[in-house]
Formats: C-alpha cells, structure tokens, sequence
C-alpha cells in the first residue's frame, strides 16, 4: 500500500471517505447534538480535537504498546482527552457545555475516535495520524453542520439563535417542522445525505449481499 | 522485539506508565479549572434568577450580572416547616438542591402531597429579596416539578404584595423541544407577569387552563392559557406552582412573610 499524503488524510474523509456517510460512524451525538447549530458546531469542534490528539498520542506510543492491551491504553487515552475537553467546555463555554451536557462525555464511545485509533494511528507516524484525526474529524463536522444548520433553521425558523424565518409561535407567518427539533429527523436527513453523497460518488456504492433470482417456477395447477 | 512487547512484565510497565501520565493530565486539567468553573455555575444561576424576575436583558455581560446580583438582591435561607427566615444555613453557600438529596436535610414525600413528583422535599430553601427602604420589592422563589418526561427547574418571582406575578420562567428542563419545550417560549411566559396566584381571601388560585383565557372574565387574573401540543407539561407546570406555593411549600412562609412575622 503506497504511503498517504498528509494531503490525502486530511481531505480524503470529507467526502470520499466520511466517518458518517461512508463508515457510518459516529450517529448517536449525530442524532443527540444537532436540533440546533451552535451546539452541532462545538460537538465537531470538540470531537475533531480529541480524534486528532488521541491519534497523535497513540500513534507516538504505537510501537512500545502490548498488543493483547492496546484496545484498553487506547481508551484511556481518549477518555482522558475527553475529559479535559469537557472541563475545558465547563471552564470557558459554560452554556454550551450545559446544552451538549453528556454527549461530551460520549465522545470517549464515538467509535469514529475508537477507529481511527485503532486503523490508522496504529501503522502511521505521528504526523500522519494527527493529520487524519485532523480529516476524520472534518468529515464529521461536514455532516455535523449541515445536519444542523437543516434542523435549525426549518426546525425552528433560526440559525445560531438569531431568527431567520419568524415562526407563528413569535408572531411571524413560518410553520416550523417539530419533527426537525427531534432525534429521528437526523435519521431521515442522514440517510438522505448517504444517498446523494453515493449518487454523487458512484464508487461508495456497496455491491448487493444478494440478488434476488427471477421467479422461474411455472405456475402451479 | 515482537516478543519482547509482549512479556508480563512489559504489560504491566506499559499500563502503569500510561496510567500515571493520564491522571495527572486529567487531574492537572480538573484542578486548574476547578475556579472557573465554579464562577461559571454560580454567574449562569445567578443569571437565570434576575431573567426569570425580568431584571435582565439577554446579552447583559458576566461583570453586570454580578453587579446587579450584589448590589439588589439578598438571598435569605427559610425553613418551609416553621415558614420563617432561619440562620440555619449560610445563604450564599446552601444548596437547596443538594440538600433535597440529602437524608438528614430533607424528608420523603407521601405520594398523596407529592403533586409535583418531586419525590424529596428539602428543609431549607432559599428566597431571594429584592429591597427598597426596607420593603420587599420582590420576592424570587426556587420552584421545581415533573412535566411530560424531566423536572423543570424554575423560579417564581412575586410583587410586594406576594400574590402578582412578576416573573416566571425555567433554567433547566429537558421537554420536547418545539412542544413542551415551548415553557422557554417569551411569548407564552409573558402572560405570567401581572397574574395573581392567591385571591383577595388568601386562598391559593391559580390554574393553567386549556383553550384559552377569557380577558373579560373575573377569574382571567387567575388563569394561564396552556401550551398548545404541551398538555402534560402545561399540567406539570400547574401541579408545581400549587405545590410551591401551598401548604408543603412556601405556603405558610408567605403567609408569616404577609403578617409581617417571618
């Protein structure tokens, strides 16, 4: 396997290969942090921070770790990370800290971080791997604010909290879609996404597990 | 060098060594950030009581907020048994909240006064004043209560004559958004303020009505419209209110308080 480019890790996630959309990682903060835009921006701002940390750590130790412990020190690794994101969060973004409240504490079980670790940052030097956290990362925000800026704005006529469609419940003439302001409407809009992104990049379409065979039986009588 | 990696011994370094520069890391981060943090807490719950009481606007800055806060208001702690100001606990210390988790600072409620399911009711709690000339001007109580799937966490803020509403409002809740959620709507809060929740005899009466509130009617000043796709919550927020402020609340603290015997 030819050596990848910083280049390559860095941008290759965003749309060739994004943790969401193509390994489909990473869902549950999707669905949990993204009813409105600032909150979708921290999360990726914050998960972007740990995967690019926790990669460059790993990957400088990657040759003196046991293999039968190297899923266990990498956990401890990122959930240390995590946590001194989250006290960073409490210190100087307390209100946003308070919105995101556990999904923080999740990201130490985002499995975007968990294998990114375990796939890259274990084979490469340290450099290449910060910078694929780096991309990993950005990939996830990509969706991540998209996501938001979508049920922000439809969900509740607002990007950011500044108002953009005045709502009727504010006296305006815009009828918000509840079902936006709801976990399950990331479901549909991720989904929607998958499917342009695979319209779009024809070569992240998955072959069939099976096919169904013609119908060949003559009918019975 | 495979081989070696994996010997007992190398496993054992290896986590040890791991382990250390993690703690300290992470206790580095927690103990250095510990003020800030603090001063955070304290500024956002300061924050919501002068929002919630409508002495704020929204984008007031952290140093204004502390000023205003130190400079209007006097947090005084009042046993809700006996209805009167107590020097039990100290103000600016006391959690209301913890103390409600705590056995030996809070009692279980029986399920039949428990109208807002909050399952623990603390002895002390906390009134903020707001004073002028030695007269209350307005009276901040901490309220709380079940609505359709997470206690709502609020304040009610009372005229000088401790029955018009002069705010109300919650700082953390976690109901639907878009639906219960609609309890943080300014709209549907703004018909709080001028209410009156005991009549002229004293008697506890204030209801969250659906369908609407008849401006002409005499009982108008009594009644809250509900939020519309919110009736669990609506109802949620109508058990708390009579809960805080009826007999196992601030009831009788209002009562002394009003004969001037807190």
């Amino acid at each position: 396997m030819a050596k990848p480019t910083v280049r390559e890790v860095l941008f290759n996630p965003v749309f060739n290969n994004n943790p969401i959309g193509l390994q489909i990682l990473g869902i549950c903060s999707a669905l949990a942090v993204t009813s409105n835009l600032r909150t979708a921006l921290v999360m990726s701002l914050a998960l972007t921070m740990v995967t690019a940390f926790s990669n460059l750590s790993i990957s400088a130790i990657r040759n003196q770790i046991p293999s039968s412990i190297r899923m266990i020190v990498q956990m401890v690794i990122i959930a240390s990370l995590v946590i001194v994101v989250d006290q960073l969060l409490k210190a100087y973004a307390f209100s946003v800290s308070k919105q995101l409240s556990v999904f923080v504490g999740l990201i130490i079980t985002n499995c975007i971080v968990m294998g990114r670790a375990e796939a890259f940052a274990m084979q490469n030097p340290p450099k290449l791997s910060f910078f694929d956290g780096i991309g990993n990362g950005l990939g996830y925000s990509v969706m991540l604010i998209t996501l938001g800026v979508i049920r922000e704005l439809f969900g509740a006529g607002k990007l950011m909290g500044h108002t953009i469609l005045p709502t009727v419940n504010e006296g305006g003439w815009y009828i918000p879609n509840g079902l936006l302001l709801l976990p399950p409407s990331a479901f549909f809009l991720i989904g929607l996404a998958i499917w342009a992104l695979r319209t779009w990049k024809t070569s992240q379409q998955e072959k069939p597990n099976f096919h169904i065979t013609t119908h060949v039986r003559a009918e019975a009588y | 060098m495979a081989e070696k990696k994996e010997t007992i011994g190398r496993t054992l370094t290896v986590a040890l060594a791991v382990c250390l520069v993690c703690s300290v890391f992470v206790a580095g981060a927690a103990v250095s950030l510990k003020q800030t943090q603090q001063q955070n807490a304290l500024l956002d719950k300061q924050r919501s009581i002068l929002r919630i009481a409508g002495m704020l606007n929204d984008n007031a800055t952290g140093a204004e907020v502390r000023k205003i806060f130190g400079e209007g208001i006097t947090p005084r702690v009042v046993d809700l048994e006996t209805g009167r100001f107590t020097d039990a606990e100290n103000p600016r210390t006391f959690d209301p909240l913890k103390a409600a988790q705590d056995p030996s600072l809070s009692k279980i409620l029986p399920a039949s006064k428990d109208i807002a399911s909050i399952h623990r009711l603390e002895r002390y709690s906390i009134a903020y004043l707001v004073e002028k000339n030695g007269r209350i001007e307005t009276l901040i109580l901490p309220i709380r209560g079940y609505g359709l799937w997470s206690t709502l966490y609020g304040f009610i803020a009372l005229k000088s004559d401790l029955k018009t509403v002069a705010g109300f409002g919650f700082y953390q809740h976690a109901e639907t958004p878009g639906l219960g959620g609609e309890v943080d709507n300014p709209r549907w809060l703004s018909q709080w303020p001028g209410k009156q929740v005991y009549d002229d005899s004293g008697r506890l009466d204030v209801a969250v009505v659906k369908g609407g509130v008849d401006p002409s009617s005499p009982q108008a000043v009594h009644k809250v419209d509900a939020i519309a796709g919110a009736t669990l919550t609506s109802r949620g927020v109508d058990n708390l209110v009579h809960f805080w402020l009826g007999p196992d609340g601030f009831g009788p603290f209002l009562q002394n308080l009003k004969k001037g015997d807190a």
